[in-house]
């Protein structure tokens, strides 16, 4: 009687079952994982393949051309004007999200500590997490009226609003990645600082603040990403008049919201179709585009402090 | 089989019969082993044979790949990215590396640097083992987590919490609960990784004098970079050098007395001088 | 005059008292703003709500009843996306965390997963259109609502479940396997259940994201109006259905008679608040509970 040592070899004749029994995990699992890998990648080819046959009867320079007039005879599908909207609002949003978004992360990396930083960052994740549609509503019903008192505007919806309600949105996402950046600055740029007889402060803002300037940049650059994409909020809040305007105080109309309006009521495959799904495709051009940049600001950030 | 049901008759006869057939080879055996790390080489052209009996350390400087020597022993290197050996191991007389991980790590059990019980119960911890190897009666696994747990000369301090977080244990408790765990799947060796190095010196003391007892009863494989420890727990030593080459295998008494390599001299009277 | 030491030190407290004041009053507007939310959506929907605002239909074009079955399309939507999310999600955490090992196009797959989850929620709305309404001929229905917010969440489910399971210490895949036990066994019983409260947050997270979406689902589910609940389980899943975020929508900016129902209004605003602040507050409560229990 001794070990039987014959389970050690993997040729022995009952191989092939164990093999089945023992290894099926890593090709079952590699196989329902590209299922659903490929689908989320069929986003950007479904988006673009839909896109494409706009561009049989339209010339790009026509696509970015000034006029957006879908249903009216003669057509143009010109995106000038929704994206000089899009982008008018996202400066009004950054104008309000990037002084308060970079102060709350300030406070929240810097000067709270214990539990003040805890709700701090609890309250930060709330108001990320409210839907855009709560947004969009109170802006409406709350902030709409006092603004047009205050400001005596003869519109109700205006960029304006739609920039103030889209910055508190943004606000989180800058604050909360910035304070990330902030805090992945290595404890010893501080100590140095501070054991030489700086000030918190002066090291906070001559130290640590430059030290993480690059992940800093890339939470800005990634609440851009989030007010061009945002839809809902601006949707009920911009207006949505399609036309060139440089001012705040009127109504303008963004690529997002210009998908949310006409899709429902554009016949399947027609060039309105394709037109919107241009659109999508610009949009998720400028967001991926956005997010690589961020992503890549902020890998050089770790890279530099070797974390 | 040696696994599925098991008493101490049977492994004594398990061990009679490798007896039998090993004592002069060993249990196991490298020939010119070579290790890999990618392109970077940290064994070169081991050749040692691992004796039946007794507790054989495995020590060398920090870096000098004793712990990967070990880990080629259950091939738990492959692990590790890029890692790759080269030459020959044979564990009883079979192929070590055209083995089947998974029933080779049946008969030759680990211990790693620091103590790793699961976030389950003590209990739960020590049948982990013979559950994956398909024993369910639950008394079976009953005398076999108090056998496990007594050979680990845990079983005084734990019985009454046995249903307890492995994580309410002290640190060297919690070792010994691993060795348990290892025990449990009744290997023929038992690897062990530098099993004090995250211990007191009181915990260390209670392993090593366990190390000693269960040498009785299987073979013991230690790497350690303690040499006092290898002294006073080790019947044989291989020494490692820097660049992963043995330099030194035998006896611990001839090995520590009168080393026949000039570099290994260095190494253990730098240490002792 | 004088600067001395004394002064310098002086004059730097100053501005670090001045600075420091700034920066906590910017941040705690911006936590008012939260606030400012928070406290006008109760204050006004607050007498809206009650049990039969919540369990009866809607009536008049909306401006009286209740809004039962929004809050039961809402519930349905939701079920039906984490129900056709989660196990991919889990699944492919699982491979891209334990069996796809480290190499560039691993790292390739993770970015591009993270990239998804800032993908606007608009052009979801683009792909479900596409292919689930048209494609696959679901039609705009329940169904491909709620596939449209299954794949909205599923880079968002697919971070958290690996990074979940990433934070697992490797001690515990080790001990595992070093007993003999096959890897699939190691996932199963030690690394798969030390992952599961992360797998849990980032299932109510993708909850209180999917309850709230409004534009994937505005031409992929949404019906404005329905006055009855639909009779068979087939006409409940392939027909369009109200949802609570699309209601407040509709009511607020295409409803002409909207504005005689403004408490109705900020009743429903209310009950989605509520939902999601209540969600995340959850998810945030367990996490700090499971980080404090944790052991390793």
């Amino acid at each position: 009687m001794g070990i039987d040592l014959r389970s050690l070899s993997q040729r022995g004749g009952a191989g092939f079952l164990r093999v089945l029994r023992e290894r099926w995990d890593r090709p079952v699992f590699a196989a329902l994982a590209s299922v659903s890998l490929i689908a989320l990648g069929l986003i950007l080819f479904f988006i673009f393949s839909e896109a494409l046959p706009l561009f049989r009867t339209i010339s790009l320079s026509n696509f970015f051309g000034g006029t957006w007039l879908p249903t009216v005879e003669p057509n143009r599908f010109g995106i000038l004007p929704l994206l000089t909207g899009s982008g008018l609002v996202m400066v009004g949003a950054l104008v309000v999200a990037i002084p308060f978004g970079l102060a709350a992360a300030l406070f929240i990396a810097e000067i709270a500590t214990g539990i003040i930083k805890d709700i701090a960052k609890s309250v930060l994740e709330l108001l990320a997490g409210i839907p855009s549609v709560v947004y969009g509503f109170f802006g409406l019903m709350v902030l709409a009226p006092i603004l047009q008192q205050i400001a005596h505007i003869p519109y109700r919806r205006t960029a304006l609003l739609a920039s103030l309600i889209l910055g508190v949105m943004a606000l989180p996402t800058i604050a909360s990645l910035a304070e990330d950046a902030l805090t992945a600055v290595p404890r010893s740029y501080r100590e140095a600082s501070l054991a030489m007889g700086a000030s918190r402060w002066q090291t906070m803002w001559r130290v640590t603040f430059p030290a993480a300037f690059s992940g800093i940049i890339g939470a800005v650059i990634l609440g851009m990403g989030r007010a061009i994409g945002e839809t809902m909020a601006v949707l009920m809040l911009s207006g949505n008049a399609a036309q060139m305007v440089g001012s705040f105080l009127k109504p303008v109309r963004t690529l997002t919201a210009t998908i949310a309006l006409e899709m429902a009521e554009t016949p399947f495959g027609s060039e309105h179709y394709h037109a919107l799904f241009g659109i999508g495709a610009v949009l998720l051009i400028i967001t991926l585009a956005m997010n690589w940049i961020a992503e890549a600001l902020r890998g050089r950030l770790a890279r530099k402090h070797g974390s | 089989m040696v696994t599925g049901t098991h008493d101490t008759k049977r492994e004594t006869t398990a061990r009679e019969w490798i007896r039998r057939n090993f004592d002069t080879q060993g249990v196991i055996q490298t020939e010119g082993l070579s290790f890999y790390y990618g392109k970077e080489r940290v064994l070169q052209d081991v050749s040692l044979s691992i004796p039946l009996d007794g507790v054989t350390a495995i020590m060398g400087p920090s870096g000098c790949g004793k712990s990967t020597l070990l880990r080629t022993f259950n091939r738990m290197y492959e692990l590790y990215r890029g890692a790759r050996a080269e030459g020959k191991i044979t564990f009883l007389g079979q192929d070590l590396l055209k083995a089947d991980p998974v029933s080779l790590r049946k008969h030759i059990g680990m211990v790693f640097q620091r103590p790793n019980p699961f976030p389950k119960s003590i209990f739960e911890n020590v049948i982990y083992g013979p559950k994956v190897h398909g024993i369910r009666k639950k008394s079976e696994l009953q005398d076999i987590a108090e056998e496990s747990l007594q050979r680990a000369a845990l079983w005084d301090e734990v019985k009454d919490r046995l249903k307890e977080s492995a994580f309410s244990l002290s640190g060297g408790q919690q070792q010994r609960l691993c060795i348990a765990r290892a025990l449990a799947v009744h290997p023929e060796v038992l690897l062990m990784d530098e099993p004090c190095s995250a211990l007191d010196p009181k915990a260390t003391d209670k392993i090593e004098q366990t190390t000693r007892e269960l040498a009785e009863e299987l073979t013991v494989v230690i790497v350690t970079h303690n040499l006092q420890q290898a002294a006073r727990v080790s019947d044989h030593v291989a020494v490692l050098l820097a660049g992963g080459e043995l330099a030194e295998f035998g006896p611990t008494r001839t090995v520590f007395d009168s080393p026949s390599d000039d570099r290994v001299c260095d190494y253990l009277c730098g240490r002792f001088g | 005059m004088m600067t001395g030491p004394a002064q310098i030190v002086k004059r730097r407290t100053t501005a670090q008292r001045v600075a420091f004041s700034l920066l906590t009053l910017a941040s705690l507007l911006s936590f008012l703003a939260l606030g400012a939310i928070l406290y006008t959506v109760f204050r006004k929907g607050v007498s809206a709500i009650s049990w039969e605002f919540l369990t009866k239909m809607p009536k008049s074009g909306m401006t009286q009843g209740g809004i039962y079955p929004m809050v039961l399309g809402s519930f349905y939507l939701t079920a039906g996306a984490l129900i056709s999310a989660l196990p991919f999600g889990v699944i492919s955490a699982i491979w891209l965390s334990e069996y796809a090992g480290g190499g560039w196009w691993v790292r390739t797959i993770r970015i591009g997963v993270n990239t998804l989850a800032g993908v606007p929620s608009i052009v979801f709305g683009l792909l479900g259109f596409a292919f689930f309404v048209n494609v696959l001929g679901l039609g705009a229905s329940l169904l491909s609502g709620a596939f449209t917010l299954g794949i909205l969440i599923l880079p968002i489910l697919i971070r958290a479940a690996e990074e979940a399971l990433r934070s697992v210490p490797n001690e515990f895949r080790e001990a595992a396997l070093a007993l003999g036990a096959t890897q699939w066994r190691s996932v199963r019983t030690v690394v798969l259940p030390s992952a599961i409260p992360g797998i849990m947050t980032g299932a109510i997270l993708g909850i209180g994201r999917a309850i709230g979406e409004t534009a994937p689902i505005l031409f992929t589910a949404a019906a404005i109006y329905k006055t009855r609940l639909p009779d068979t389980l087939i006409d409940t899943l392939m027909s369009r259905t109200m949802a609570l975020p699309t209601h407040i929508f509709y009511m607020a900016t295409e409803n002409p008679r909207g504005w005689q129902a403004v408490d109705l209004q900020f009743g429903a605003a209310l009950l989605l608040l509520g939902l999601v602040v209540c969600l995340n507050l959850g998810a945030v409560i367990w996490r700090t509970r499971v980080r404090r229990r944790k052991q390793w």
